[in-house]
């Protein structure tokens, strides 16, 4: 499996290359790009960071989570981190197995659930301003604990 | 005791610092922490309210939840939600 976190453009045809193997019937993947706008407001760059030993750990974590839930055969994750221009590979997933259905389903998995539990953020830089994304809530096993401290404290939530 | 105390994305521009290290009565736990970190956050002023609702804790790169007993030397990390993008229907 090739997990990596990268500073550099992520190199997709070799990434790509490098996922098949002679059993193969298919190899799925998913290529996140950076989009000119965000609601209407125009994106000038943007800027991913990460807490770098954790999000790889974690990537690693879901790619052999997806080899063992959708028995695929191999997985590559790959994300870039620092200022991306539009246009630009953030993230690359490639999912490789003997017959497409469950390619497409571990693709799919591997990108929502590394949106949600990955620690990496982005900053949007427009023309008018900088804002960091809205993330998702975290799963509720993962957020839990800060939620119900909310409770037991008996402050008010925001 | 004493921990590293990391911060990330919105949350390190508003308190302006990556890195903390806090000195901590033993037995401390995640959500102990996170209580004083929002307690001496408001005494700042605003704008830092609504993250903390919406945080997870990380001690030693694994989520933590709120009881987990922290230890000398940790490394505590608040994490605001994630944001690789969210997906949106407009």
């Amino acid at each position: 499996m090739r997990i990596e976190i990268t500073d550099g453009e992520i190199a997709t045809a070799e990434v790509l290359a490098g996922v098949k193997a002679g059993s193969d019937g298919a190899v799925c993947s998913f290529d996140g790009i950076v989009r000119n706008n965000t609601r209407g407001r125009q994106t000038l760059y943007l800027f991913y960071e990460a807490y770098r030993e954790m999000a790889l750990e974690q990537m690693r974590g879901l790619a052999e989570e997806a080899v063992a839930r959708f028995g695929v055969r191999d997985v590559a994750l790959v994300h870039r981190l620092g200022r991306l221009e539009v246009g630009e590979t953030s993230v690359l997933i490639a999912v490789a197995a003997a017959h497409r259905g469950v390619t497409f389903e571990a693709c799919r998995w591997l990108i929502d659930t590394l949106k949600k539990t990955v620690p990496i953020w982005k900053k949007e830089f427009f023309v008018d301003g900088a804002v960091w994304a809205d993330g998702e809530a975290f799963p509720s096993d993962l957020s839990a604990g800060v939620r119900e401290l909310d409770v037991v404290g008996g402050e008010k939530k925001v | 005791m004493r921990v590293a105390v990391l911060y990330f994305g919105i949350l390190k521009d508003l308190v302006a610092a990556e890195r903390d290290a806090l000195e901590l009565p033993e037995g401390e736990t995640v959500g102990g922490l996170v209580s004083r970190l929002r307690e001496s956050a408001s005494k700042q002023g605003e704008g830092l309210a609504g993250i903390w609702s919406s945080l997870a804790v990380a001690v030693n790169r694994e989520y933590a939840p709120a009881e987990t007993v922290l230890r000398e030397g940790d490394e505590v990390a608040l994490l605001p939600p994630v944001s690789g993008g969210r997906e949106r229907a407009d």
